[in-house]
């Protein structure tokens, strides 16, 4: 399975898409333009300090509100691997898959870790931290097609032939 | 076992006698709505495809409702981006015609139907029994391009709504209520249905209040029974129901509530979480820069009514705000013909066009750093209406109206 280590960042409970990115920056051109504004209402100095590899760990209900696309996609363009979250909304919890984003849902590291330690993730098995393992759940087969492929638009590509 | 009215619209449109809770199925899409928050968007995506092609066009529809009239350049590219898109390929498109739920209601939503919109307001659809559900823009593009997608059968929460509301209180209290109840992912991945005798005291109006904000429970959609108002307002659109559901005695919910209208208060959502809820006496007296009354939620000519009556005689509060801001062109011109928008203007409100407006914290209305607005949109989340460091209490048109006039929050009955 796949495994890889990183920082993590820790955020609370609810982190709502206007969190995630404010609409003001909605009509930037580009998803890089939208990078240094991700998480400004919360911690506006988060994105200018998030390194690609970063890990976020959040509570419950992560990715409420919005069905804007750009909230996945902004996180993703930041470089980070993984949102581990206690849960997710279901919009967001689509968009992310839908554009490559790993989502973990985990309830039990978001209580214990610490901002700015290392973890390291095997995809569908476990979560290493401090010694200690948590166990995280596998995502369905049709999921990881489209994580795989790197988003829905690729995996459309790939199986459903219509490039 | 039997099936809830979620399973039975996601069984038809599955092609399927019977799915439950917890299955993934293919489906068809009855229909697709998109606004410019995302369709320049898909078209980026489309235009990357190799052979792109729409598998319906007629099942398409396109508003642009979120930046209306244009803010600035960068918007305008996006919606013309949109607008030329749609002349191209045939889609219905809407402009400065009011917000896409409204429309939608208006012109195209019938019973039973399976309806994907790139917008988490969707779920209003299930007020005349339709399974509406917001999806991203890549979703809404997979749905475009090849007419169906997946759906994961939500479980469904029951809530039966008894008695009745007291005078001054309305839907939108009720469904704040619900959701500060059930809490802000209360209903996550699950289906809303709302049942029970006091369903003939609600009018389509205050239906489409409270499944528009069951998404922020978390709810995937929310549903009700086609009952004689629900046909009676199909009618009156010239439209005809393609299948009413109802949930069998055996079906299965995740859990049943048991809801008294007659118990419900007017409240407020506080800072910065649709869940967090509290009476309005309770926030009497907080000061306000600004009072909105408008939105998907509370645009209705139902709502300008009910703020015209309070308002008429009075004026909005010195140094405050009052937009008022009808959700359709059909409602604005309602309250034209009934004499609500001189109300509105002799008390000194701003009344604009029918457009999403400060609900999304863009184009109009938006407020500065420290500023504080009431409103009847649908989320109050941290930043949602303007600066970061602002603040948004939700309320009904009631609340926002009798908040405009004192310029703090305060109720109906304080007039």
């Amino acid at each position: 399975m796949e495994k890889f280590k990183g920082k993590v960042w820790v955020l609370g409970d609810d982190i709502d898409t206007d969190i995630i990115i404010p609409t003001e920056y909605l009509a930037l051109k580009t998803i890089d333009d939208m990078k240094p504004y991700a998480f400004s209402p919360l911690r506006p100095e988060l994105a200018g300090k998030i390194q690609p590899g970063d890990i976020i760990v959040a509570g419950k209900n992560f990715g409420c509100g919005s069905s804007r696309e750009q909230a996945p996609e902004v996180i993703k363009a930041l470089g980070i691997r993984a949102v581990i979250a206690r849960s997710y909304a279901r919009i967001f919890f689509r968009n992310s898959i839908n554009n490559g984003l790993l989502l973990i849902e985990n309830n039990d590291l978001c209580g214990d870790i610490k901002e700015g330690d290392e973890i390291e993730v095997t995809v569908g098995e476990n979560i290493l931290y401090n010694g200690k393992k948590y166990e995280i759940s596998s995502l369905p087969e049709n999921l990881l097609e489209i994580l795989s492929a790197g988003g829905l638009v690729n995996a459309m590509r790939r199986l459903n032939g219509l490039d | 076992m039997g099936m809830t009215i979620a399973e039975k619209i996601i069984a038809r449109a599955a092609k399927k006698d019977c799915v439950h809770a917890g299955e993934i199925h293919t489906v068809e899409l009855d229909r697709l709505l998109s606004n410019d928050g995302t369709t320049h968007l898909t078209i980026d995506m489309y235009n990357k495809l190799k052979n792109p092609r729409i598998a319906d066009k007629d099942k398409l529809v396109w508003v642009v409702d979120h930046n209306v009239p244009c803010d600035s350049p960068k918007t305008a590219g996006s919606q013309k981006k949109m607008r030329d898109f749609a002349k191209a390929n045939g889609i219905k498109f809407y402009e400065g015609e009011g917000v896409c739920h409204q429309i939608m209601m208006e012109n195209h939503v019938c019973p039973g139907e399976l309806i994907f919109g790139a917008d988490s307001h969707t779920c209003a659809y299930g007020a005349l029994g339709a399974f509406g559900t917001g999806v991203g823009c890549t979703d809404y593009l997979y749905g475009m391009v090849t007419g169906h997608s997946w759906v994961l059968v939500p479980e469904t929460l029951r809530f039966n709504l008894t008695g009745k509301l007291n005078k001054g209180v309305t839907a939108r209290d009720l469904i704040l209520t619900i959701i500060g109840k059930i809490g802000a992912n209360g209903a996550n991945y699950k289906a809303m249905e709302f049942v029970g005798d006091a369903m003939k005291t609600l009018t389509m109006s205050d239906r489409i209040c409270i499944c528009n904000l069951c998404v922020e429970a978390g709810a995937k959609t929310a549903l009700m029974e086609v009952d004689s108002i629900a046909l009676d307002y199909l009618k009156e659109h010239g439209r005809e129901p393609k299948a009413c559901f109802a949930s069998d005695p055996d079906a299965v919910f995740a859990a049943t509530y048991d809801i008294d209208l007659s118990e419900v208060v007017p409240v407020v959502a506080k800072p910065h979480f649709v869940d967090n809820i509290a009476p309005v006496s309770e926030c009497e007296g907080i000061e306000i820069n600004e009072a909105f009354l408008g939105s998907c939620n509370n645009g209705r000519i139902e709502d300008l009514r009910l703020g015209a009556s309070i308002i008429k005689g009075h004026k909005v509060a010195p140094c405050v705000r009052f937009l008022v801001v009808p959700a359709s062109a059909s409602v604005y011109r309602q309250a034209l013909d009934e004499g609500l928008i001189d109300t509105f203007i002799e008390a000194g409100a701003i009344v604009m066009n029918p457009n999403c407006s400060v609900c999304w914290g863009s184009c109009q209305g938006v407020i500065g750093e420290g500023e504080t607005l009431i409103s009847t949109g649908t989320r109050n989340f941290k930043g949602r209406a303007g600066h970061r460091d602002s603040f948004v209490y939700l309320g009904s048109a009631a609340t926002v109206t009798a908040s405009a006039i004192k310029g703090y929050i305060t109720s109906a009955d304080m007039i």
